[in-house]
């Protein structure tokens, strides 16, 4: 009474076919990636050395090193950061912790949605009027940056909105049956509890932040400027924009170099996502309630 | 009548705690309480029982006001504790909730230690967010633990986080961290659904004791325990008390046939 019949034997072999569809599928996913890294690795790895990282472009920027792009990029970051994260954290802590569902609540939950959806070149165009023009920025890394949080402002908000609502309900009814506030409730409970998702959040910000180009083209970003910026209203160069430059519009590069640019700027993101993926390991493995 | 000046507690009925009357309540459209009138003796255990939806945790989380959070809950009527209206618009809702303790369904603790559980309220209400200091916390948490007999298991291990005792320790610790505050009134909601009958004795037992220092108004599903565990019964149907009387004479002789009906078991 157990045998399989004619039917089951149909089943199994669409099963089978299925999962070894799916299988394909997926490692498919993982073939760019692969030919991505090793592709850079290949030919980009002869192009690093000490000497590569930490002097100026010489000769037309078809020799010499990146440092200022380097520099450049990490100045873009971390002022993209500065601007985005109190504003980001503080709008993300007034919709989860505050807002009432209500218009109001949902118009800004669909602008939210919509400024993720913003391609980057409209955005540089903003922060070309924005802030280069309107506030007199000038094209400096203050522009660029701010530009940059703009638009990576949805991000840290929905990332940190979520790490919010992770901790559960009951814990904030019970702060607030004891007289609590808002404010001590999230000081107390929420904030210490979602802090490690709120940086993994931030971090992963970060690694997109340092490889965009449009958003920076018009509005901080120089072609060629070998000096390294001594403050935020200088212009600076950048990796990501230093990379599309030499790859199309300067002649007679060496070909390990824009590799060895390609490189160095996906070890960056890559490392960051390294960071973000230990502090992920880290929060799950120290069990909060 | 609201009385919104600080008359000397008790003044108007020297043995309720709690005088409601002409509470009604809906959500949005939905009427969840019909005129209801309810006075809570001073010192007394009363449970609330009735079939799901009937009202009664909607009642019970009427007296601290933390139905307010859901925007969109209309409230008349009055709910005076100790002759001062909680719906009149100059109660500070935290000055409220410390003399209103509750206990939830499912026990919860904060993702905090045992002893910070203890001194949560304590610091809330202090201006400078900590209590004068260690010896004075200290002997609160003893105090606090003393009272919810959970002392003795729990002297040693005061850093061990609320979220990780047991679920009959996490109840008593929910007790517990109320205390401090020195709340008049305990509102509790099925305090023991979550519990295993062990615990449940355990946690009765404990709720039984605090009877005469606190009054305690305590909502159930369980027959059972609102017989064993409370000395006046009220029970609610559709949005209506329908029946209030003491427990032992609710049980014996009820004087409504639905009360009749539910302590059967024939519905609910």
């Amino acid at each position: 009474m157990f045998e399989a019949t004619a039917q089951n034997r149909r089943n199994l072999k669409v099963e089978g076919l299925l999962r070894l569809l799916f299988l394909w599928m997926t490692c498919m996913l993982i073939l760019p990636v692969a030919l991505i890294l090793g592709v850079l690795i290949v030919r980009g790895g002869p192009a690093i050395s000490w000497e590569f990282l930490f002097t100026q472009p010489m000769n037309n920027m078809t020799a010499g090193g990146i440092l200022p792009a380097l520099v450049g990029t990490v100045w873009l970051v971390v002022v993209a950061l500065i601007a985005s994260v109190p504003v980001g954290v503080a709008a993300a802590l007034y919709l989860s912790e505050y807002a009432p569902d209500n218009r109001l609540t949902r118009a800004i939950n669909l602008a939210i949605i919509n400024l993720a959806g913003v391609p980057s070149i409209v955005h540089a165009l903003f922060g070309l009027g924005a802030f280069v023009i309107f506030f007199r920025f000038g094209t400096s890394i203050l522009a660029a940056s701010l530009t940059l949080a703009v638009m990576t402002l949805p991000v840290v908000i929905v990332a940190t909105r979520e790490s919010l609502q992770t901790v559960p309900l009951a814990f904030r009814e019970a702060c607030w049956n004891m007289g609590a506030t808002r404010w001590q409730t999230i000081r107390k409970i929420v904030l210490p509890n979602s802090i490690s998702g709120i940086l993994t959040g931030v971090i992963l910000e970060v690694s997109r932040t340092s490889g965009e180009t449009a958003p920076i083209m018009f509005t901080g970003a120089a072609f060629f400027l070998p000096f390294l910026p001594q403050g935020v209203l200088d212009q600076t160069m950048a990796m990501s924009l230093h990379l599309f430059v030499i790859s199309t519009q300067v002649p007679d590069v060496p070909e390990h170099m824009p590799f060895g640019v390609a490189l160095v700027l996906i070890s960056m993101v890559l490392a960051m996502n390294g960071i973000s993926i230990a502090f992920r390991v880290y929060l799950r493995g120290r069990k909060k309630w | 009548m609201s009385v919104a000046e600080p008359a000397t507690p008790g003044a108007v009925d020297a043995s309720a705690a709690i005088l409601i009357e002409k509470l009604n309540l809906w959500y949005g459209d939905f009427q969840a309480l019909l005129d209801v009138d309810l006075r809570v003796r001073a010192g007394a255990i009363t449970s609330l029982i009735g079939p799901s939806g009937c009202g009664k945790t909607t009642l019970l989380r009427s007296v601290n006001r933390i139905n307010e959070r859901l925007g969109y809950v209309r409230t008349t009527g009055s709910i005076r504790l100790w002759g001062l209206d909680v719906l009149d618009p100059s109660v500070e809702v935290a000055q409220l909730r410390k003399q209103v303790g509750m206990v939830f369904q499912r026990p919860n603790p904060l993702p905090l230690s045992v002893r910070d559980n203890v001194l949560f309220g304590t610091r809330v209400h202090l201006p400078d967010g900590r209590p004068p200091n260690r010896v004075e916390g200290d002997r609160i948490v003893e105090e606090a633990l003393r009272q919810v007999l959970l002392w003795d298991e729990l002297k040693d291990s005061l850093d061990r986080r609320g979220t990780e005792l047991s679920l009959e320790q996490q109840q008593k610790l929910c007790i517990a961290r109320l205390l401090p505050v020195k709340p008049r009134l305990l509102l509790m909601d099925e305090p023991c659904s979550a519990l295993d009958p062990a615990g449940t004795e355990a946690v009765e037992e404990l709720i039984w004791k605090l009877r005469g220092d606190y009054t305690i108004l305590i909502v159930t599903h369980n027959m059972a325990q609102a017989r064993r565990a409370s000395e006046e019964c009220v029970f609610m149907l559709l949005g209506e008390i329908i029946e209030h009387s003491d427990t032992a004479s609710m049980f014996l002789n009820p004087a409504n046939d639905q009360t009749a009906a539910y302590i059967e078991g024939r519905y609910g």
